[in-house]
């Protein structure tokens, strides 16, 4: 797995709440049997003024020049800034996969649905939460200075904002710990193995038909 | 001490290891995969040179982007007209049969949409845990089962190690009490859960539906509630198991039998919360309440009774729901203060792992027996959600039922949910749908969906617009 530790970079908004998985990766990429490429069409249907096909080339697309994301002040940013309940709906991976593949390092929202949260994780890809007033501060300054660029430190927990100020964010051990050192969760769990195994041939004894195979 | 909730059961009864961060290792029963979300996770495992911990646990089937007309279906996946929706189900084949997975390809009577086979067939039973890498897998939780959706990386977990690295959720119980009025649908009670809790609601809970209602509802309408767990921002959502449930899963193909049913059929029933378990949060409705519910916006928790006017901003203080509003009004070509009555619609759409079982084939033919689809309505689709639905309702008449009031009985799939396959809106439409989202785009670029019951639907594909189902016959 990817490892996080630290990035500096600028800060873009994506400034409404309830921002679901199909908002920032339509359905019609998700044919792709790959991991990679959705950068793209990450908020394809916010991002152009056409409706986007897999596998096009999306450099001749009309772009919706109302939209941040296309503002040249914001290009190159790897910090997102998210209102509440930022990534609901749909389980797709694809989500934190396109968020990555444009660039993004990180997302800073007052609160995440579940599974995309989960999602993040696994790919190097880093959600924080910071309570409404503290975001409401770095929207504010966000849109009163072109370049403003935000520091993000996962060691200390904290993000830092241009004129020092420190915000610090929660984490879960486990999760700060796999990002850190990039670990791969599956080869943590094998270390396990005897666990699972010993865990599973007592629910045989006890629960049989939780075992019954699934027959073709 | 205080009693145990389900969740809690659940939980303990599959915990294989609580480590000391908070994290826990929890065994998986039952993972049942489609074509979008597995392609990469088999891909990890070819990488990393592993293979499936316990390949008889698996059961596959492609749904997402299947083709539902009878001519595109006919040649199976060959016969796939979008080359990369062919190259996805092809892939799920080829990783199945090099794995050695038990898969109800494309055409095979079993397929359907992942989350109405699993209980269907038996395959996912009470007390059990569940995972597919889809949001809607809480479906399952109405057997009383620890079911939710997990991301790909995940899948690849699962499949590697047969368990979940996870943090215990916290409790949340919906309680619905009394009894539903006549022509009120589990459809409409999840419906007005989400518009009172919101999408949010349920973030970081596992939430039960407990309530006199749930008690009263059929095994089906447990499933449309649990279904839609996710839309109020639950992973999981699950019902306690009564006999209601055990009268639905015997005989089921995978079900036990004999002796074993007797022993699993005792240890189910004690998946039900105990007396006095104390929960998280708590939310209460009356059930008597509830009217026939439409979504007006592109949330799900922007959901109203069919007897009120769409909302207006200048009514919001909170600045960040006032332009959400705005938006949404934008976005679906509504004006503040409109009846929802006054929307028009131009498609209607009866399906998806929320609402395409027998008990809702039913509701909606008996809805338009007789009558017939308004001309203004271009497009009417009922898609079952398996083969087994889809013979079901062919045994019972309800096709012809449909075909003659107009409608279009289709192939069994995930179809116009989310548009994946053929069957998608056009730019400005708007939809009556029995689906599960109506965020911008979902059910095709530019399209505008209403989420309503299947009785909903059907009625407003005979009047044109939307309409108490329960007025119809005075108005015919």
């Amino acid at each position: 797995m990817k490892s996080f530790t630290q990035v500096s970079g600028i800060a873009a908004p994506m400034d409404r709440a309830n921002v679901d998985t199909d908002m920032i990766i339509p359905k019609q990429f998700l044919k792709s049997i790959k991991r990679s490429g959705f950068g793209k069409n990450l908020f394809d249907e916010l991002r152009y003024l056409d409706e986007g096909l897999p596998d096009q080339d999306c450099s001749h697309r009309p772009v919706n020049p109302d939209f941040p994301l296309n503002f040249a002040r914001y290009h190159g940013a790897s910090v997102l800034l998210a209102r509440e309940n930022f990534g609901c709906g749909s389980s797709r991976e694809h989500a934190p996969w396109a968020l990555d593949d444009y660039g993004f390092r990180c997302v800073i929202a007052p609160s995440f649905a579940d599974i995309f949260y989960n999602n993040s994780f696994k790919n190097g890809f880093l959600p924080i939460v910071l309570a409404d007033d503290e975001l409401e501060v770095l929207f504010s300054e966000m849109y009163a200075a072109e370049g403003y660029e935000l520091s993000v430190d996962l060691e200390s927990q904290t993000v830092c904002t241009p004129s020092g100020q420190i915000f610090s964010f929660e984490i879960d051990a486990f999760r700060k710990h796999c990002l850190l050192n990039g670990f791969d969760d599956i080869e943590l769990t094998l270390q396990d193995s005897d666990s699972i195994a010993a865990y599973e041939s007592a629910r045989r004894v006890s629960a049989p038909w939780l075992f019954d195979a699934v027959k073709a | 001490m205080s009693g145990k909730t389900l969740y809690d059961k659940l939980w303990d009864a599959h915990l294989v290891k609580q480590r000391d961060d908070g994290s826990a290792l929890i065994y998986i029963d039952r993972h049942i995969i489609h074509e979008v979300t597995t392609p990469q996770a088999f891909e990890g495992l070819r990488i990393a040179n592993r293979k499936p911990w316990r390949v008889d646990s698996i059961l596959a089937t492609p749904d997402h982007n299947v083709p539902t007309t009878t001519v595109e279906r006919a040649n199976g996946v060959e016969g796939i007209e979008d080359p990369v929706s062919r190259i996805q189900v092809q892939t799920l084949d080829d990783n199945c049969d090099e794995f050695g997975i038990v898969e109800f390809k494309i055409n095979d009577h079993r397929q359907g949409i992942v989350h109405v086979i699993g209980p269907e067939t038996g395959a996912c039973l009470p007390g059990m845990t569940v995972v597919c890498g889809d949001s809607h897998t809480a479906t399952n939780g109405a057997l009383g089962a620890l079911a939710h959706g997990i991301g790909t990386s995940e899948v690849e977990h699962v499949l590697a190690t047969q368990c979940l690295v996870a943090k215990k959720m916290k409790n949340m119980l919906v309680r619905v009490d009394g009894v539903l009025g006549e022509g009120i649908t589990p459809k409409d009670v999840v419906l007005a859960i989400i518009a009172k809790i919101g999408t949010a609601g349920g973030n970081g809970h596992a939430i039960e539906f407990g309530g006199q209602v749930f008690r009263d509802m059929s095994m089906e309408g447990r499933m449309t509630v649990c279904n839609m767990a996710i839309e109020a921002g639950a992973r999981a959502g699950m019902v306690g198991v009564d006999q209601t449930t055990l009268d639905y899963v015997k005989g089921r193909s995978y079900a036990p039998r004999g002796e074993v049913w007797d022993q699993a059929a005792a240890d189910w029933l004690t998946f039900v919360s105990d007396e006095g378990a104390e929960f998280d949060r708590l939310a209460v409705i009356d059930g008597a309440d509830i009217k026939p519910q439409v979504s007006w916006g592109t949330s799900p928790e922007m959901v109203l009774s069919v007897d009120s006017n769409v909302p207006s901003p200048a009514d919001e203080s909170d600045p960040v729901k006032r332009e959400g509003i705005e938006r949404a009004l934008v976005y679906m070509g509504l004006e503040a203060g409109q009846a929802i009555t006054d929307i028009k619609l131009d498609k209607v759409f009866i399906g998806s792992c929320t609402n395409s079982r027998i008990e809702d084939m039913r509701a909606a033919a008996a809805v338009v027996k007789g009558r017939q689809k308004a001309d203004s309505v271009v497009e009417a689709l009922v898609v079952p959600g398996s083969g087994a639905v889809k013979a079901q309702a062919e045994a019972e008449g309800l096709d012809k039922i449909f075909v003659a009031a107009g409608l279009e009985w289709r192939e069994p799939g995930c179809s116009m949910c989310l548009a994946m396959n053929a069957d998608k809106l056009g730019a400005g439409e708007h939809c009556a749908s029995t689906s599960n989202r109506n965020f911008e785009g979902r059910q095709g670029y530019g399209g505008r969906t209403h989420l309503v019951s299947p009785a909903m639907a059907a009625a407003a594909a005979i009047a044109g617009h939307f309409i108490d189902v329960r007025d119809l016959d005075a108005q015919a």
